[in-house]
């Protein structure tokens, strides 16, 4: 057999345990089944929520598949008003653009909103190593980054803690007095967060749209953290993928809304903003310098799959992770990847190399209800099975092969497959159970954990053999 | 630095030279919705300054935010007053440069408190220990109940999110239906030049991140009030 990469078998132990542990899946259903209601509920507010999805997908066809365009016209527009534009081609780029730019700027510590890409290009690491101090000031990340996790949802980062451990994880790391109630603990890093934006001097941020008309970076949240990144550092920073584009500002009033009710269930984020620049002339406030780091870091690889580039169109709205049966068994940290759910198990072969990360696509039932809840309309479960497709043609298993002949060969001539049968059903009820789910078990992944259906006890032609003979014998009651 | 920009630019463009099929029509003969204006697919909004006001006024109780709809400039002022005395308020900041300008500052300056003035300049640390943020607006949104302000019009990117209490004064004229027309509205008055700045608040700043729970005043303002007149 061939080996199976860390990552996979990795996979495996952590959505086996995960799978099993019901405290996990009693968090995900309060949580998810919130979010279900009023999801639907703001679905219904559009007058057609079906035709909003196609003018999104079209929109951001035209953002991606003109993308070099935009791009330009995207930099250039910044570039005009005093924004330096930096181009990474790898995450190691991207981090040395950073350190290089907090070493100018004589940097001491860093206010960071959320960002994905951050934690796709482990931003955070790097610049510790370097001896910078960065706090998160999402609640859900600030949260995470307490714990020394990743995040557990593109969206929802603490969705797998309850009050009472982050409670203990304050009282831990705060010396605050333990509560159970989320406001107080809401107040707690509300306290601890505000001096540390007057005293930051850099700010980090991320991007959820990149509008190439006007040169702008549009982003959403709820909690004003990312408002004050961008306010009160005199050092802005912005880090984004170049698939972020959006051609028109006014396109942002069709995904604004739909990227919040598809995202969290909300009509619209709390907060939805635009920045185009530093402090301008005129202005009272804002950063004196703002720089954009825009980075690809193998989107350019997806990009050149043209029949699974709409994976680019992704919005990180999170509606396929949570609709997703896999993920809500397995959880968000089992997938070992940035990006979890359908959209990660889709992009990270892509990303991070096909072979390590095929088995992300084997994790699916194919059920769709991923393709039918992404708002741009990206065609999901088939390109999990293109994965397979590519990865089986890329690098064949040769005993899935040899299995697959030998199976073709048998069921391609009734005879002999009629013949086995007898054998196969005297097998399974006499000898399975001895080795059944144990190592010598064949179908141990199966059965391991489940039972298997017994062999019916008679064949179709057995069947129909049967029935011919009744209706010789009983002419008048075969009618 | 550049060499970096030409490559990744280089691998777009030959990413590119194979098409990609067009979304969704695989499935079925769909609308262009390219051409179509967005407001078809949004929430409807109604017509006509009344309906207007009642969906804002109906979002905002959504929202947690709280909306008043005054007769005039006189009693707006009375409302600032009976709020700032609600909230026991020793100190404010604003801003005088927006359109309405000495209106503004009059206004602010009748509640008898120190006031911080963001037009030229302000410390944050002095911000920071302000009881309420008072801001214009370039327009409010019926559609979502949002606010929507920009750095040049509203007194600056940190006014209305660094004070504890965010209060919003806007004339009547100044509602419209849907973010549609909030971006058309932007296009008018800035496509010569943009502000660095611009933001829709929707409701008090809010956070789900403990177990879902909705708690507002996360990072920003605990509360929203919107005195439109």
């Amino acid at each position: 057999m061939a080996a199976a990469s860390l990552f996979s078998r990795q996979f495996k132990t952590d959505s086996k345990r995960v799978a099993a542990d019901l405290r996990h899946r009693g968090l995900i259903r309060t949580a998810l089944t919130k979010y279900e209601a009023a999801r639907d509920l703001n679905k219904a507010a559009f007058q057609d929520w079906q035709g909003a999805r196609q003018a999104a997908a079209e929109r951001k066809w035209e953002a991606i598949n003109h993308l070099d365009r935009h791009l330009e016209s995207f930099a250039a527009k910044l570039e005009a008003r005093g924004t330096k534009v930096h181009w990474a081609s790898t995450a190691a780029q991207a981090r040395q653009i950073f350190l290089d730019i907090l070493r100018e700027k004589g940097a001491r510590s860093i206010i960071k909103s959320k960002a994905m890409t951050a934690e796709e290009i482990h931003l955070n690491d790097a610049l510790e190593k370097a001896g910078y101090s960065v706090v998160e000031s999402d609640l859900g990340e600030y949260i995470v980054q307490l714990r020394n996790e990743a995040p557990y949802h593109i969206v929802f980062p603490a969705m797998h803690l309850t009050r009472g451990e982050i409670s203990a994880l304050f009282a831990e790391k705060l010396g605050t007095p333990p509560t159970d109630n989320p406001e107080d603990l809401t107040m707690i890093a509300r306290r601890v967060l505000r001096d540390k934006y007057i005293t930051a001097d850099v700010g980090i941020t991320g991007a959820n749209f990149a509008v190439a008309e006007t040169g702008m970076v549009s982003i959403t949240e709820n909690e004003g953290n990312a408002r004050l990144t961008a306010a009160l550092p005199r050092t802005m920073i912005t880090l984004l993928g170049i698939e972020k584009i959006v051609p028109k500002l006014s396109d942002l009033a069709l995904f604004l809304p739909m990227l919040a009710t598809a995202g969290a269930g909300q009509a619209i984020t709390g907060y939805n903003s635009m920045y185009g620049g530093p402090r301008q002339p005129g202005e009272t406030d804002g950063p004196e310098e703002y720089h954009v780091v825009l980075i690809d870091n193998g989107r350019t690889h997806l990009l050149a799959d043209p029949e699974q580039r709409d994976a680019l169109h992704c919005i990180r709205c999170g509606a396929c992770l949570n609709v997703c049966p896999i993920y809500r068994n397995v959880g968000g940290h089992s997938y070992g990847t940035t990006y979890s759910g359908p959209i990660g198990s889709v992009i990270t072969p892509h990303l991070r190399g096909l072979q390590d990360w095929k088995h992300l696509s084997q994790a699916s039932s194919l059920c769709g209800a991923c393709t039918d809840a992404c708002p741009v309309k990206i065609d999901l479960h088939h390109h999990l099975l293109q994965n397979r497709r590519n990865a089986m043609s890329a690098k064949p298993t040769w005993w899935e092969r040899l299995a697959f002949r030998g199976f073709a060969f048998i069921a391609n001539r009734a005879l002999f497959l009629n013949r086995l049968m007898p054998f196969a059903r005297f097998a399974q009820k006499w000898f399975h159970w001895i080795v059944k789910g144990g190592p010598l078990d064949p179908a141990r992944v199966w059965t391991e954990t489940r039972e298997l259906p017994p062999i019916a006890p008679a064949t179709f032609t057995d069947l129909w053999r049967a029935r011919q003979r009744a209706r010789r014998h009983t002419p008048e009651a075969a009618r | 630095m550049n060499t970096e920009k030409e490559n990744i630019l280089r691998r777009v463009r030959e990413a590119l030279t194979v098409p990609a099929p067009h979304p969704g029509h695989h499935h079925h003969a769909a609308a262009n919705g390219a051409d179509e204006p967005i407001s078809h697919w949004l929430p409807q909004v109604g017509a006509g300054f009344d309906a207007q006001a009642d969906l804002f006024a109906r979002n905002s109780v959504q929202l947690k935010s709280t909306f008043h709809l005054l007769e005039n400039e006189a009693a707006a002022s009375a409302k600032l007053a009976e709020i700032a005395r609600a909230g026991a308020w020793k100190r404010v900041a604003s801003h005088g440069d927006g359109a309405r300008g000495p209106a503004t500052r009059a206004m602010v300056s009748s509640l008898g408190l120190p006031a911080l003035w963001t037009d030229a300049g302000y410390d944050v640390r002095e911000m920071e220990q302000c009881d309420a943020g008072i801001s214009e607006c370039e327009a409010l949104v019926a559609q979502t109940g949002s606010v929507l302000v920009t750095g040049r019009s509203s007194g600056g990117r940190a006014l209305s999110v660094l004070p504890p209490h965010h209060v919003v004064l806007a004339r009547r004229d100044q509602l419209i239906a849907d973010l549609p027309a909030a971006f058309a509205l932007l296009e008018q008055r800035y496509a010569a030049g943009y502000p660095s700045f611009i933001s829709f608040i929707t409701g008090p700043s809010r956070t789900g991140d403990i177990e879902r729970i909705l708690v507002l005043g996360a990072h920003g303002p605990k509360a929203l009030t919107i005195l439109c007149w």
